[in-house]
Formats: structure tokens, sequence, C-alpha cells
């Protein structure tokens, strides 16, 4: 049964996009039949994350006012076969995006995909609401940083108030997603740990994404990491996140990336 | 660089949690209000509901926050022509201590 996962954080930056990119990828990479959906309306960027800018024609917003078929809006993956993209419009007009058409396009998609994965904008507006409005899952990006923390917090008790599920009285599967998290700093007391964060949201870890000099390698070449490299650590956490997400039973670690004697003494870290 | 600091712990995510832990303490019983708001609108309307046609847009509640006392306000406008011959609504203020959890 197709699932509709919403990645939604509250606060910006903090890796809402490229957790939906990775995620998504690492999933078709499993095979599923995946489409990820922009929902950032007027500042779109996963168009950008994987690499598909210049092939851009129709988008959401054109799809939901009948300008286009869904079809002729949806990108496929040069890479992946089963990954698809649909991507935000660049209007400034966010009233164009309305509950109804959401649900229309999410229905459809519904009838498509094994995984359709919202990529919600920032903050708590109607594009926000939106996003999460029909999903069954969702995904809360946190970076181990109060402000990111706080705003996760927030952002989880909209989605036990405002999507669909609840007020049906069902309960959306939520999920945290720790990124940019740097071991070796919680370890010395400079960031909060793994279980600070899971003892303040109260909410199952999906996994732990390392800080890591792979991710903004992936968004300069417009390749989500789990595609670009395999076997770096992000990638790795993205990959047990995707299995997680399917309900394999996974042991919980932090990968990391293997630092030779030459990177330990010359280079902070090994690039 | 202070001297004080070489033999203080290093850490100051400790501190970012206690901070953490007490706002969000804070924000957790102050937004919880609007939920229990529209479940107890919910209850009301099927509660009345049940004897009076009322319209699902004819009953507001509201909550008005004291330092001592909060009061709860309920508004329940009944058509003319329902079975209570009573034309605008009634008004009921219910003693609520302040600061209750939901």
């Amino acid at each position: 049964m197709t699932k509709v996962v919403v990645v939604t954080s509250g606060k910006g930056g903090v890796g809402k996009t490229t957790t939906t990119a990775s995620v998504g990828a690492a999933l078709a990479q499993i095979g599923q039949k995946v489409v990820i959906v922009d929902f950032d309306v007027g500042l779109r960027n996963l168009d950008l994350m994987m690499g598909a800018e210049r092939r851009v024609v129709y988008d959401l917003i054109n799809v939901i006012q009948g300008v286009a078929k869904l079809p002729q809006a949806l990108i496929r993956d040069k890479r992946i076969e089963t990954l698809a993209l649909l991507p935000a419009s660049q209007t400034r007009d966010k009233d164009a995006l309305t509950e109804d058409g959401v649900r229309r396009v999410i229905a459809t998609l519904r009838q498509m995909f094994d995984w359709v994965i919202c990529d919600s904008p920032a903050g708590i507006e109607r594009g926000a609401t939106l996003a999460m409005r029909f999903a069954d899952a969702a995904i809360i990006v946190t970076n181990p940083e109060v402000s990111s923390v706080r705003d996760s917090d927030r952002i989880i008790g909209i989605l036990d108030a405002k999507t669909v599920k609840a007020e049906r009285g069902e309960r959306v599967d939520k999920h945290l997603l720790i990124t940019r998290y740097d071991q070796g700093r919680a370890a010395r007391g400079e960031m909060l740990t793994i279980d600070d964060v899971l003892e303040i949201l109260s909410t199952p870890l999906l996994g732990i994404v390392p800080e890591s000099e792979e991710i903004l390698r992936a968004s300069n070449l417009g390749s989500p990491v789990t595609l670009n490299n395999p076997g770096s650590s992000a990638a790795r956490a993205y990959f047990d996140a995707a299995r997680r997400l399917m309900g394999e039973d996974i042991d919980m670690t932090i990968p990391t990336d293997k630092v030779g004697l030459f990177g330990k003494l010359f280079g902070r870290r090994a690039a | 660089m202070n001297l004080f600091n070489l033999f203080k712990r290093g850490g100051s995510a400790p501190v970012a949690r206690d901070r953490l832990q007490i706002l969000l303490a804070h924000e957790r019983s102050t937004r919880a209000p609007s939920d229990l708001l529209a479940v107890l609108r919910e209850e009301i309307l099927a509660a009345v509901g049940r004897h009076i046609d009322i319209a699902h847009a004819g009953v507001s509640v509201k909550m008005n926050r004291g330092n001592k006392v909060s009061t709860l306000e309920v508004d329940i406008e009944i058509p003319n022509g329902g079975p209570v011959a009573s034309k605008r609504g009634r008004k009921r203020l219910l003693g609520l201590p302040a600061h209750r959890p939901a």
C-alpha cells in the first residue's frame, strides 16, 4: 500500500530538501516506486538537488490549476528508473496551492507510486500545513541544536492536530531524523546528544545522519548523496533510514567515514 | 581565556538541554488549550445537538486566561423555530483554575 510521507521540520536549513532527495533516491535504489514532491512554492529547490532544474516544464500548481496533466509535470529521473520528481512552481502566489487541489494530486500519485514523499517548506504557514495535510507518516528533520529542537516540537504538535489522519482520530506515524550530528562534539558535551534530543521530543528515531562534506558535494553536483557516493557515512545513514521506513529492523548506528593516518594528521576530515 | 574555564567542564550542551526542557514544558502547556477548545467545542456540539437542532457554526468556545482564575465562555446560538423557545443563545461563565494543563 502506498505511503504518503511528509519531510518537515519547522526550522529552515536543517536538511529537509537534502533528506527528501536522499531518502527518496535510497528507496528507489532499493527498488521502490517513488515520487518526490516539492511543496516549497516560490522557492523550489528539490529540482536543483536532483539535477533536474533544466528539465522543469510544468509544476505542481500547473497540475492543480488544470494547465497541465500530472504525467506531463512528472520528471522521470535519468539515473534511477523508479524515481520521479514533481517540482514546485516559482510563482509568488501561494494561494494557488489549494487543499482540494493537493488532495486530488496526492490521490492520483497514490495510484502510481509506492511512496509519495512531500518536501515541506520551512515555517508553519499554508505550504507547510498542506504538505503534511494528507500524510500517513512524517519525517521530522532535526539538528542537535536548540532552535531546531524547539521548532520540531512545535511541528510535532501540528502533525497531531492539523492532519487529516489526526482529525479522524488516527495518528500520523512520526519519525525523527537527526542530521548534522557530530559524535565527537556530543561526547565532549559541546552538542546535544541523541539521547537528549530523544528525551526532549519523545519521538521514535528513524536515523542519525552525521555531519558530512559529502552532502555539499552532492548538492553541488545535483545528485543525491545515496547515488553520488553510496559508501559515504551520510549515504549509509540515509539507506538505513529508508530501510527502517520500509519496516526493516536495523541496528541504530552512527555511520562513520574511515579516516587514514594521513587524513588525521593533515586534514580535519578526509575529503 | 579565563583561568576558571580550565576547571569548568567544557560542555554547553547540558545548558542547552535544560533550557529546552524548561521552555518546551511551558510552550506545551500554553499550546494545548487550542486543541482542548476544539475538542470541547465538538463535544458540546454533539451533546447539545442530540436535543436541540443547532448549526455547527453556532457554537463558540473561548477561554480567557487570568492570573488566579481563567474563564471558559460557551456561546451557543439556537436558531428560531427550534424545540427550545430561547432566541439568542445563553452565556455561561465557568470558573476554572488558572493554568490548567490539558
